[in-house]
């Protein structure tokens, strides 16, 4: 039952895993955890940090939701969601400050407010609370990898244009002019929105694709 | 075989060949004297910038509609005014490359994303400044004087930047020519930073000196006034910009005359005629209501005096029509002229017929006042 690719067969685990990163992902197609993808991407690291955190904050979570859905009664359920993800939001608070202050300054309120993102909220309520542990922790996972593709497909873009490097390596050299409304709020809803115009070119050539495909 | 000598038909009756492409036309030809008094005063760099600016956009037009997800065609000429218009308000050594990207902004989030000609929410030319003036701050609000010698041979260094690089600076540039950097400034920049105010009649001709404004505000009130006589442009919206601004600026110059410069220098010293006469009154982005076009023009007025006077851009007239833009569909909704026949809205005239259209009916009157007639069964 539980199966991996390359090992002959491709199962349910897989699929919940890639849900996440592809098919529907957090950012550009449930667009979900907003405030987070516009107001830390100025740089691709910064996106970085952000994803992995709230990655290990949803697969963690996700897990002990999953663990748990029989015991948590129905009433308070929500309420009880948060104290877990709040559990685990504390634990990356602090490893994150244990590891770099400067990361931790530069993201500042966000990674508390990690609580309050409704991405990982919702998995809690729609995929954890209905799964056995081992597929929530995975969907989870996948989810919060998507996410922080997402992100750093958003940062990335913002760093070169904002400042002209990535990941702090110069790629214009000295002269580079940037691009300052990149590096402020706008410049996040600018490259979101381009990046979702690339999706859906995407996805209307593929069903045109698919209708042509099926008409011949 | 004989023609009849009175054609019967309904609505509308208009015989002129009033289309889109030809009011259209006629912007462009307008603008053609502005465009090359511009040249004449700033040289080959103006001539490359309008060039560069007119052509992205058209470019991007062509990308658009060919794709299919835009209305309009590019012989409607509209794409050609959002650029002409776009490098008359950008200064004249701006990088040609990003005059492109203004251009490319210009018709992609200013036109493009709501649907092509006729659905966009706010003036295209405008949207591309704006997104320009947040991206490169330094650089659209470094001026060079007008009437160098050598123009039309030499490139200001600033406007021939490779891609992506920083743009040469012409503070350096200037000093070689023996000019200060003061001769590099707007008269709106001078009298905010500096208490400098210039005199009447280099404000309205810009020809002597080397003064660093745009346009000619004589020569854009001229070729405005004839779209106007041609009604290819409704008068109500620039007058009612320039009356609102002037009544604004001559209060506040009446209150405080050592603070606030007089209406005069207000009026022409920016680019408030060039927007108050041709992007204001873009017709897709105002009211089309009469009284709707007096609110908008009032407004836009206001607003520019205020920005000019109390924040920290010397300039205010790009924000005051965007905002303009963004307020006209209410407008048009609070000013809709009285249907004939009928009373004012809310209350129904007593020995009005029964039969209300249901567009008229709205929320106002029940609507079992369409049933009343209704045969029984």
């Amino acid at each position: 039952m539980n199966s991996f690719p390359g090992t002959g067969y491709e199962g349910k685990n897989w699929t919940e895993f890639m849900e996440g990163i592809w098919e529907r992902n957090p950012v550009f197609v449930m667009v979900l955890g907003m405030c987070p993808t516009l107001a830390v991407t100025v740089s691709a690291i910064n996106s970085i940090s952000m994803g992995l955190a709230t990655t290990f904050v949803m697969a963690a979570s996700c897990w002990l939701v999953s663990l748990l859905r029989h015991q948590i009664p129905k009433e308070v359920r929500i309420a009880t969601y948060i104290v877990i993800i709040a559990t685990f939001v504390t634990v990356v608070d602090y490893a994150i400050q244990a590891i770099s202050l400067d990361m931790y300054e530069a993201l500042g309120a966000y990674i508390q407010l990690i609580v309050a993102n409704c991405l990982v909220l919702g998995r809690a309520e729609a995929h954890a609370a209905r799964n056995a542990p081992l597929p929530a922790a995975l969907n989870g996972l996948g989810m919060g990898l998507g996410f922080t593709l997402g992100l750093v497909m958003i940062g990335g873009v913002r760093e070169i244009l904002g400042a002209g490097t990535l990941l702090g390596f110069s790629l214009f050299g000295a002269n580079f002019q940037p691009w300052v409304v990149m590096v402020l709020p706008p410049g996040g809803f600018f490259v979101m929105g381009g990046w979702l115009l690339v999706f859906a070119l995407v996805r209307a050539r593929r069903e045109r694709a698919a209708v042509a495909a099926q008409e011949t | 075989m004989s023609t009849p000598l009175i054609e019967i038909r309904s609505a509308p009756h208009v015989k002129a060949p009033r289309t889109v492409e030809m009011i259209m036309r006629h912007v462009v030809w307008s603008l053609l004297p502005i465009c090359a008094f511009y040249v004449v005063q700033y040289g080959i760099s103006a001539l490359a910038s309008i060039v560069v600016v007119t052509a992205t956009c058209l470019l991007t037009e062509k990308f658009f509609i060919r794709t299919g997800t835009q209305s309009g065609q590019l012989t409607d000429y509209s794409a050609a005014i959002t650029g002409l218009l776009l490098a008359l308000t950008l200064p004249p050594g701006f990088p040609l490359w990003m005059g492109a990207v203004a251009g490319l902004v210009a018709i992609v989030l200013g036109k493009a994303i709501f649907g092509g000609i006729g659905h966009n929410l706010f003036n295209p030319a405008l949207v591309g400044r704006a997104f320009v003036q947040a991206a490169f701050p330094t650089s659209i609000a470094t001026y060079t004087p007008s009437f160098l010698t050598g123009r039309f041979t030499e490139f200001i260094p600033s406007s021939v930047a490779w891609p992506l690089m920083i743009p040469a600076d012409t503070v350096v540039w200037m000093q070689s020519k023996q000019l200060d950097a003061l001769a590099g400034a707007t008269p709106l920049a001078k009298w905010k930073f500096d208490g400098v105010m210039a005199n009447a009649v280099e404000l309205l001709t810009s020809l002597s000196g080397h003064m660093a404004v745009g346009p000619a505000p004589a020569l854009v009130l001229l070729c405005g006034l004839y779209l106007a006589l041609r009604r290819f442009m409704d008068w109500r919206i620039p007058v009612a910009i320039l009356g609102s601004a002037a009544l604004t600026a001559w209060l506040l110059y009446a209150v405080d005359s050592t603070r606030y410069p007089n209406p005069f220098f207000m009026l022409f010293s920016g680019g408030l005629i060039l927007g108050a006469v041709y992007m204001a009154t873009d017709m897709v982005t105002s009211p089309v209501t009469p009284r709707g076009m007096w609110v908008y023009g009032a407004l836009i007025g206001l607003l520019t005096v205020v920005i000019r006077y109390y924040s920290g851009l010397p300039e205010g007239v790009m924000y005051a029509i965007l905002l303009g833009n963004a307020a006209s569909p209410l407008i048009e909704r609070i000013t809709q002229p009285l249907t004939f026949g009928r009373g004012a809205p809310g209350r129904s005239r007593e020995g009005t017929p029964g039969y209300v259209s249901r567009t008229d009916a709205d929320a106002a009157i029940p609507k079992k006042r369409f049933l009343r007639n209704k045969p029984k069964k």
